[in-house]
């Protein structure tokens, strides 16, 4: 090897080395592309689930690329985005009734394409959480909320706290696994409210 | 009825009473229950029945073409079944896709038999009313790779395609809950209710144990059931439109879900809930 050709080695080595990852991101990057034509394409309505709903939001186009690990900065962006859309309650109180609730918390009912037009969401909340001490059929993606209101009290700030988590868990967390249940129009208000006592009201039996 | 519907009939009213007598007790997962009637059971499973329909669907002429699928090629050559299961989704050059069991089916139901494509995807799963031939026709097919090791190939361009699309779209959130598959199946140990979730992102037993068991007889149904049936099925817990009968993205998700079991048994078709 002369010196010449050392040399045009040697920067053809150090061209392939700066190339190969701007490659690999770029073949992600059409992979990425072509999943999104592909999952646009092959859903189709089916009752009550519509096609477009395999539209992202800025949220979950997020949680999808990052696969929920989501680099600081963007993950703080996006729970300050959340946060700010929360709609309060406008007569500022956040307990209703924590029978209602538990009905609610027991329904796992709702939004899928076999359900119907007007029928009530559940609330879905023994899917994935322990609640009360006497229903033993509950889920564990979420953490135990047991005592919940006995452990944290119910002070204005932990119903606050309780309102927002259902409203919004992703202002919490924002590629958190529990639905958005007021963001999404899933929940109202008053259906809220009426968790947020099974939660927190000292009769409810998520206390006793 | 039939002899086969009576001997369902009967196995299904055994197993259904077990069921409930089970479940009257205290915090038994779906799974622990599912183990006590697998033991009750071990000298059958209805689905039996399904790949007995399977066969013989496979071989008698049939379609307006009036021939059998003796000539279908299910990747090992015309007519090969024995162990073709447990190699796909593969590449097949005759299609220039990637193809899972039931889509490679539907090719051969429409081009060989000439039956029209839209008669087979309209009501491509069993019912309560009419059995599927389509998935009659998948049991008998994956009955043919049991005690086979699962050896899906990544090796073509395409197929290495599809599994990377796949894990993109098991990470695909949307809808009004924010779900995606991994929602409920990327964590060890976790359940919804009582019935337990493989993770199938990280962990290797669960993917294996998960996807080898698929199709399955459920007995909460009566039905045998594809593969194409549990992701359609999942589609609509996670709250998402329907995916269309083997299209690309259910067969890239297959593919992502196939190669992740690689290297286990299949011991299908199995039996659940
Ligand atoms: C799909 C599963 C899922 C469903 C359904 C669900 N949650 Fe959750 N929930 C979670 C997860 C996961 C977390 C932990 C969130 C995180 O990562 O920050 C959580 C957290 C919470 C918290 C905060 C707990 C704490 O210690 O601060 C509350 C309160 C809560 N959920 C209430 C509810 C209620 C009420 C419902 C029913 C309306 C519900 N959840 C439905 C998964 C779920
Ligand atoms: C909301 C939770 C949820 C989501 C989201 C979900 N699944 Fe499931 N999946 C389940 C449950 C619950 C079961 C157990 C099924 C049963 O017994 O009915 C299950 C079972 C399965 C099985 C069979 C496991 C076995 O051992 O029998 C496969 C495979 C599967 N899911 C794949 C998927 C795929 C792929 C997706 C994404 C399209 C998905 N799931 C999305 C809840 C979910």
């Amino acid at each position: 090897m002369n010196t010449k050709s050392m040399i045009g080695f040697a920067v053809s080595l150090s061209l392939a080395m700066v190339a190969a990852p701007s490659q690999a991101g770029d073949a992600s990057k059409d992979l990425d592309a072509k999943t999104a034509m592909i999952v646009k394409r092959d859903f189709r309505d089916k009752g009550i689930a519509k096609a477009t709903r395999v539209e992202q939001d800025e949220l979950q186009a997020a949680c999808s690329k990052y696969v929920d690990n989501l680099p600081k900065k963007l993950k703080a962006k996006l729970e300050a985005k959340e946060a700010e859309a929360i709609k309060w309650p406008a007569d500022g109180k956040f307990m209703g009734d924590w029978k209602a609730g538990e009905k609610l918390a027991q329904s796992g009912r709702g939004m899928t394409w076999s359900d119907k037009e007007g029928d009530p969401n559940g609330g879905n909340c023994y899917n994935c959480h322990q609640l009360s001490s006497s229903e033993i059929a509950y889920g564990t993606i979420g953490p135990s909320l047991l005592n919940f209101g006995k452990t944290r009290g119910n002070g204005e700030d932990i119903q606050r706290y309780a309102y927002a988590r259902i409203y919004n868990a992703k202002a919490g967390n924002a590629c958190a696994n529990m639905p958005r249940f007021g963001h999404m129009g899933i929940l109202t208000e008053a259906q809220m409210k009426d968790l947020v006592a099974l939660l927190l009201d000292p009769e409810s039996p998520v206390n006793k | 009825m039939n002899t086969n519907q009576i001997c369902r009939a009967v196995m299904v009213l055994a197993l259904s009473t077990s069921l409930t007598a089970v479940a009257e007790e205290k915090a038994v997962t779906d799974s622990d229950r599912i183990e006590q009637y697998r033991e009750m059971i071990s000298d059958g499973n209805p689905a039996e029945f399904d790949e007995m329909r399977g066969e013989e669907l496979w071989k008698t002429p049939g379609g307006p073409k009036n021939v059998s699928l003796e000539k279908c090629d299910l990747g090992k050559g015309p007519g090969v079944v024995k162990g073709a299961y447990a190699e796909m989704p593969r590449y097949f050059k005759d299609t220039k896709m990637v193809q899972d069991l039931e889509s490679r089916l539907l090719t051969c139901m429409t081009t060989l038999q000439g039956i029209p494509e839209e008669q087979i995807t309209a009501k491509p799963f069993a019912s309560e009313k009419k059995e599927s031939d389509i998935s009659s026709l998948a049991t008998y097919v994956v009955g043919q790779s049991k005690g086979m090791k699962m050896k899906v190939s990544t090796k073509h361009p395409k197929e290495k395609e599809a599994y990377e699309i796949g894990k993109r779209i098991f990470n695909y959130r949307a809808g009004p809950y924010d779900f995606a598959c991994s929602t409920c199946h990327a964590t060890s140990g976790v359940r919804i209710r009582m019935q337990d979730l493989p993770n199938m992102r990280s962990s290797k037993k669960d993917a294996q144990a998960a996807y080898t068991s698929w199709p399955a007889y459920r007995v909460s149904q009566g039905l045998t059931r594809s593969f194409q049936w549990r992701l359609n099925d999942c589609f609509r817990q996670q709250r998402f439109p329907e995916p269309k009968f083997a299209s690309e993205a259910t067969i890239a998700l297959t593919t992502y879900l196939a190669v992740s079991a690689n290297g286990a048994e299949y011991v299908g078709p199995g039996l659940k809930r």
